[in-house]
């Protein structure tokens, strides 16, 4: 008798837990995975597909299937690259030697001189950092752009160069110490 | 009435060599054949030249002028012309910034006439309106000239303060510009205080504190003063100077890093601040000039003087005497001051002085030393802070961990470098550490927004490709209709011609 409340006891709770988890499963879905999020804040929104994939967001994503090692990304750096390990808890990895080599952010400057007009830089900037219009000269809106390179190959009569950003007493800041003993 | 005072941790007693500059008054300078004004003096939003190349400036004229020509409600000063002359380029040049880099200045020639413009002072401004008399304030350039040169009307907005604080500690070595101002200009610094106090909503509690390595100054202001402004002697330690310092040494408040002292009721001023308020309000003169104690052994004559703004150093320094070649000047007191790389550089409104070190003044720096874990920096550090840690972590750029160690409540004061027997320049690790972690915020931002329009274009795309969807569909259900229309008017036409 004992045997049989201890079985209908257990199969009780086994068929109550069974539907909280169900419905919890059901009711708390998450849409996509959090760590893409964070592994996507941890990235530095260029956009510029040196990684191999075509954005950020899809990198983050691909490094959670596996796909890819986290030391695939230039512009984020060494400091991105730690970041990244930190978070995953894997091993860090030196950035692939096979990529763009690692610099300071470099500014897209347009030849208003040469350019003639023919948006292919605007569709190609992946933040809309370009102003224009067909026929009309375009600019780069240099406080949104990123330096990512993508608009410099469209253009048909490569009248856009990167410089790097000029230091000014606003934006230099304390170099490192170093000293001999 | 300040009855006890509190004792803040740590703190040293360095040789205040004093007594080389505070023996004369302060003299007036002379006009320099031309003036420098870099458009940020401040901290803040540089302001933007209202002046061409070739224009005629009077003393006293704005110009350099904030956006809006409001400055009240930013965190930005006007600049003003600080003699009469004209203005000969707008263009980068040498600025004493840690940097070494050039900045955009204003360069007027004078024409050693020294005219004013038409001065408009505040007859009473005991009638008038706070928030006008801190504009006035705001649009006479006004900064503060502690050395900070915080725009001096962002701290005064009447917010519940009930203790007004004028600092007239000065606790860093060689610097006496305050003491003189005490002793001689008394009267002026206390209308100040209470121009000050009236802005503030008529604050309960109005001190001025002085150290006590200071009995002339404290003895002049006991005199000029009225009941109720308290005057009192702090202990000489450095740095008793240092804004949250003072606080605590005087009501024993602690304010936390990211609060201000206007949150427990308190705002405070220098008392060169307080002068240049009087001299705006009750004499219509804006900033212009300001005393600078010029000493160091390299000079002949260390005194105080009072210099116009942009005056190039090299013409102060030469109206003191310089006795042999300058071997190393510092801009600011002998802890936290800057070494400048020449002479060639203009004073600006947070220049309290001058140290000119020939070769026979500078004793040999010895070379760093690893660290040695004595926690002598620890003992000294007034913030309480643990410098040998902060070192240590700041040295592996490790910034989350200096941030744990509450890296930012660090006030560059020094003491810990001055103890350090190894001799570790410990304040240019820290100054990299904030340095560091304050552009990897900035790059976090603006990789936010980069992020934001990355999304939004995508957004645009998607929205515009629908939209040309809808369009062409609507064409094409409006060509149906119309071809639809057509044939039925044609069938129409068609059975009339049959029927007749």
């Amino acid at each position: 008798m004992t045997e049989i409340t201890a079985i209908i006891v257990f199969s009780g709770l086994a068929l109550l837990f069974g539907l909280l988890l169900g419905y919890t499963a059901v009711r708390f879905k998450v849409e996509g995975d959090p760590v893409v999020d964070k592994i996507d804040n941890i990235l530095p929104q260029q956009q510029c597909g040196k990684c191999g994939y075509p954005g950020c967001r899809p990198y983050a994503q691909a490094i959670v299937n596996g796909e890819v090692e986290i030391n695939q990304c230039p512009p984020g750096g060494e400091v991105g690259m730690l970041a990244l390990a930190e978070l995953l808890d894997r091993e860090p990895k030196s950035l692939d030697t096979n990529l763009a080599e690692e610099q300071a952010q470099l500014l897209a400057v347009i030849d208003e001189s040469t350019c003639i007009g023919c948006t292919l830089c605007i569709q190609a900037c992946p933040v809309d950092a370009i102003l224009g219009a067909p026929k009309q000269m375009h600019t780069i809106i240099a406080q949104e752009c990123t330096g990512c390179e993508l608009c410099v190959a469209p253009c048909p009569v490569d009248c856009i160069k990167m410089v790097s950003i000029p230091k000014t007493v606003t934006n230099w800041k304390w170099s490192y110490p170093s000293y001999q003993y | 009435m300040i009855q006890n005072f509190w004792k803040f941790h740590g703190g040293i007693s360095p040789n205040g060599h004093k007594n080389l500059s505070n023996q004369t008054k302060i003299v007036q300078t002379n006009i320099p054949p031309f003036l420098v004004l870099p458009l940020l003096q401040h901290i803040g939003e540089p302001a933007q030249s209202i002046v061409q190349v070739g224009d005629k400036v009077l003393k006293g004229q704005i110009v350099a002028h904030c956006r809006g020509n409001n400055c009240s409600l930013q965190m930005s000063v006007p600049i003003h012309a600080s003699s009469s002359g004209t203005v000969i380029a707008i263009e980068p040049r040498a600025v004493p910034h840690p940097s070494f880099l050039t900045a955009p200045c204003i360069v007027i020639q004078t024409d050693g006439q020294d005219t004013w413009t038409e001065r408009t002072p505040i007859a009473n401004y005991s009638t008038l309106e706070p928030t006008k008399v801190r504009e006035y304030i705001a649009i006479s350039g006004i900064v503060g000239l502690g050395g900070a040169g915080f725009p001096a009307h962002i701290k005064l907005k009447p917010e519940g303060i009930d203790t007004l604080i004028i600092n007239g500690s000065e606790c860093e070595p060689y610097i006496t510009c305050d003491d003189r101002l005490m002793r001689e200009h008394p009267h002026d610094i206390i209308t100040g205080a209470q121009i000050i106090r009236h802005v503030l909503g008529g604050a309960k509690h109005c001190v001025i504190a002085v150290e006590d390595n200071k009995p002339a100054a404290y003895q002049a202001l006991l005199e000029a003063a009225p009941e109720s402004v308290e005057i009192v002697k702090v202990p000489t330690v450095y740095p008793t100077g240092g804004e949250r310092q003072l606080i605590y040494v005087l009501t024993g408040k602690e304010i936390g890093r990211a609060q201000l002292p206007a949150t427990v009721g308190i705002v405070m001023h220098n008392v060169e601040t307080a002068r240049a308020v009087y001299r705006a309000v009750q004499l219509g003169q804006p900033l212009l000039s300001r005393t600078v104690t010029v000493t160091g052994g390299g000079i002949e004559k260390p005194q105080n003087i009072e210099v116009l703004l942009g005056t190039p150093i090299r013409f102060i320094i030469d109206q003191c005497g310089r006795k042999l070649r300058i071997e190393r000047l510092v801009m600011g007191g002998a802890m936290m001051g800057l070494t400048l790389p020449n002479d060639d550089m203009p004073l600006i409104k947070t220049t309290n002085c001058l140290i000119v070190s020939s070769v026979k003044d500078i004793e040999k720096k010895p070379k760093p030393m690893p660290c040695i874990r004595c926690g002598a920096c620890a003992q000294v550090c007034p913030v309480n802070l643990l410098p040998q840690q902060l070192y240590w972590y700041a040295k592996a750029k490790d910034f989350k961990k200096t941030q744990d160690y509450n890296l930012f409540d660090c006030i560059d004061c020094g003491c810990c470098a001055y103890v350090c027997p190894s001799h570790i320049p410990l304040v240019n690790y820290y100054r990299y550490a904030k340095a560091e972690i304050r552009a990897s915020e900035l790059e976090r931002k603006k990789a936010n927004q980069a992020r934001q329009r990355y999304e939004f274009r995508a957004f645009r795309l998607e929205r515009d490709k629908a939209e040309k969807k809808a369009r062409l569909q609507q064409i094409k259900a409006n060509s149906e209709e119309s071809r639809k229309a057509a044939i039925k008017a044609a069938v129409e036409r068609n059975q009339a011609k049959t029927i007749t």
